[in-house]
């Protein structure tokens, strides 16, 4: 999965590459033609692929480095936007959980996070009468009814239409609002530079994978939404070697286990284990469901 | 009835303007600050280069200091309000000359709040995007258009019933700078002592006056709202506006007895800031703690009954865990004690009156901090696979250095417009007069 994180980078960086060199020729061949003659307009042209896999030909006089003011508005507005028709829930099997933590440990690889920052914690929950305990993975509850999102002041956390609550680290002011106000628990805080800030520093932001982490802003758990837009389920759901998360679409009613890779409907799943959700009682409305431990 | 010796009126000149000038005290003190703020300011230049975690703050308790220190400003910045406007329409003329030191506190106390919560954001680089992105729906918008609105009004309440002394200023001070003369030119207007001047005077205080109390109200209402519209146990209460406003009157009140202690003591005024001013402080005093008593009592008793799970950790932990220490002397010691006291006639001269009156302040500083700090050691969700420094909250030197630094802009604020303009009504004062030779 990391593995899969690097070479995707590397492709990134590669055309980013390309698409300078690129630039450059052009530029210093635009540079000669001017001293040679003006009539040596059309020069080669270029096989390109566009953002939406159409393979174009282009004047290579006309290719210029890729503007990352650009770049930040799109990756801003299908950010914004969300996946439409969706409605994205997880829901966590607690009998399976062994605390083996590789949901953490994907999640932190992920988001460029410190140890001590969790988007997803494995939390053991102890019972003080009976002695025993059980371990519940937390993750932002992406609630219906989000209070973070209706206490920022400046629109930095949003709900998404297929309801994934995001947090755009370029607008948000630090007040920490949202995190008084998550009685989850659920967001965290860059107190300090975030993890290997010097080598994400010119990355183009990526508001649904929320990297590259900005200090002086809070960040949360994104349900993954960079990895549900290409099919494919969250990092953690993944990374778990227990079967103990089912991530899907509440509209399509079904949900797939991230281990066995089995589908099941979303209802019946819910009905047949006495699903719930944390703390119910206040109204939040959470999109993550728990099926009850084993006690 | 305000001034006990008959004096005439160019002594009462005389007297109240001469603290306006620049003596060499004077400079001596705000030298001292000064350097005192560029020492603070150094820990602020520090988190700005490396980010809040020169704080103490962490995941869990992320509110510290500096929002304990922004309620306690915006608290004591309402006494202002309950001074000049609450006092000064219900007809009440003793608070003649006490009126402007109350304003000059809800100054220095509310445009300082105002910078306190710059120095909370983690991006205050960002600031703009509150004006720009501003959404109504979270109280911090709401915030920082009452606590601007309040700071505005404030300084038309202090400026306007000002004029009539600028112009004074102009004509009797000899020996000012070319500087200083061409500003009290500038304020006063073309002021010239005529009636319908006085009138208009009169008629654009009662406006602000009416204004700033909804005003005052809201801006600590809404600085409540901060916890009390989060689903937090212990935040999640339904009388915390009140609870906080009257809260708010309490510190405002011991803030004013120490400002009027001090000036009388400083600016020479045993004769305009008398006795029966402290002893009506007093009593005020008391009528505004038993209000606070009587919150305290509600806040505390009714949730401590039913012990719901989530409240009653944190109840426990105030009452007897590790906060209780300073609970009960927050209690006890800053707000029941000094009550009693207060109920007695000797107790409401000036210096034991302005040595209960520290004692509450410093109190009232505690209580902001024990309302906002304690309750997040507890969240619903247990604190695990985090650092040490994440469970309990310890405030460091930077963060205290940078707190400190707020009080020390109050001071420098407080100062300069008190030795600028004179801190007691001269026009008014001399109005008083005139009415009692008149009778």
């Amino acid at each position: 999965m990391s593995e899969e994180n690097k070479n995707s980078s590397r492709r990134d960086f590669l055309q980013k590459l390309g698409v300078t060199g690129l630039g450059a020729i052009a530029a210093s061949s635009a540079l000669l033609s001017g001293c040679s003659s003006e009539k040596s307009e059309e020069t080669k042209k270029v096989k390109l692929l566009t953002q939406d896999n159409k393979l174009v030909e282009v004047d290579s006089s006309q290719l210029s480095p890729v503007l990352s003011d650009e770049d930040k508005a799109y990756l801003q507005k299908k950010g914004r936007e969300g996946l439409p028709g969706k409605k994205f829930v997880m829901v966590v099997d607690l009998q399976k959980c062994k605390n083996a933590r590789k949901c953490m440990t994907a999640c932190q690889n992920a988001h460029q996070l410190h140890p001590e920052q969790h988007h997803i914690n494995v939390l053991e929950m102890r019972n003080e009468t009976s002695g025993t305990s059980y371990y519940m993975p937390k993750t932002c509850q992406h609630c219906d009814n989000p209070p973070c999102v209706s206490v920022c002041p400046v629109d930095a956390t949003f709900k998404r239409q297929d309801g994934i609550v995001l947090i755009d680290n370029e607008r948000c002011i630090g007040c920490r609002f949202c995190i008084a106000a998550c009685p989850y628990s659920a967001r965290t805080f860059n107190w300090r530079e975030p993890k290997d800030a010097e080598i994400h520093k010119n990355e183009a932001y990526d508001i649904e994978l929320n990297v590259p982490q900005k200090k002086g802003t809070v960040t949360k758990c994104a349900f993954s939404a960079d990895r549900l837009r290409d099919g494919k389920l969250p990092y953690c759901v993944s990374a778990c070697p227990n079967g103990v998360y089912y991530f899907g679409d509440a509209n399509e009613d079904l949900v797939t286990n991230g281990t066995t890779k089995k589908t099941v409907r979303l209802s019946e799943l819910l009905k047949d284990n006495a699903a719930f959700t944390l703390m119910q009682e206040l109204g939040t409305k959470p999109s993550v469901y728990y099926l009850p431990p084993r006690t | 009835m305000i001034i006990e010796n008959q004096k005439s009126i160019s002594t009462i000149e005389n007297d109240l303007l001469s603290s306006v000038n620049w003596s060499r005290n004077f400079k001596l003190w705000m030298g001292l600050l000064i350097v005192s703020l560029i020492v603070c300011l150094y820990f602020y230049f520090l988190q700005l280069r490396d980010g809040l975690s020169v704080t103490g703050l962490g995941d869990f308790v992320s509110w510290g200091l500096y929002i304990s220190n922004f309620v306690f400003f915006v608290a004591a910045s309402l006494i202002g309000m309950l001074i000049t406007s609450v006092m000064g329409l219900l007809n009440i003329k003793w608070i003649t000359p006490i009126a402007r030191i109350a304003e000059i506190l809800a100054i220095g106390f509310a445009m300082v709040a105002g910078l306190i919560i710059i120095t909370d954001m983690g991006r205050p680089d960002r600031l703009h995007h509150v004006f720009m992105f501003g959404r109504v729906q979270s109280p911090i918008v709401w915030d920082i258009a009452i606590v601007i609105t309040y700071v505005a009004i404030s300084l038309m309440l202090y400026y306007i019933p000002l004029i009539p002394d600028i112009a004074l200023c102009n004509k009797k001070l000899i020996g000012l700078s070319k500087f200083q003369r061409r500003i009290y030119k500038v304020l006063s207007f073309g002021w010239a002592d005529k009636p319908e001047q006085f009138e208009l005077i009169h008629k654009f205080s009662k406006i602000l006056m009416v204004l700033i109390i909804p005003i005052a109200i809201s801006i600590h209402t809404v600085t409540s709202w901060l916890f009390a519209m989060t689903l937090r146990a212990g935040w999640d209460s339904s009388i915390f506006g009140p609870y906080f406003v009257a809260g708010a009157f309490v510190a405002g009140c011991a803030a004013i007895i120490i400002a009027m202690y001090v000036f009388r003591t400083a600016f020479n005024l045993k004769d305009y800031i008398t006795d029966m001013h402290f002893d009506k402080m007093g009593q005020l005093f008391v009528l505004v703690s038993l209000v606070y008593v009587y919150f305290n009592i509600n806040e505390i008793i009714v949730p401590a009954y039913k012990l719901r799970e989530g409240e009653a950790t944190h109840l426990m932990s105030m009452l007897t865990g590790h906060n209780s220490f300073m609970f009960w002397l927050v209690q006890i010691g800053g707000l029941l004690i000094p009550f009693i006291l207060l109920l007695f006639n000797k107790m409401r001269k000036p210096l034991p009156i302005m040595l209960i009156s520290i004692v509450v302040l410093v109190a009232a500083w505690f209580k902001r901090y024990l309302i906002v700090v304690p309750i997040q050691e507890h969240p619903y969700m247990p604190i695990q696979n985090v650092p040490e420094k994440f469970m309990h909250y310890s405030p460091t030197t930077a963060e205290i250095a940078i707190t400190v630094a707020s009080f020390i802009l109050f001071l420098i604020i407080v100062s300069f417009l008190a030795k600028l303009f004179p801190v007691i009504p001269v026009w008014e004062v001399k109005n008083e007069l005139g009415h009692k030779n008149n009778s």
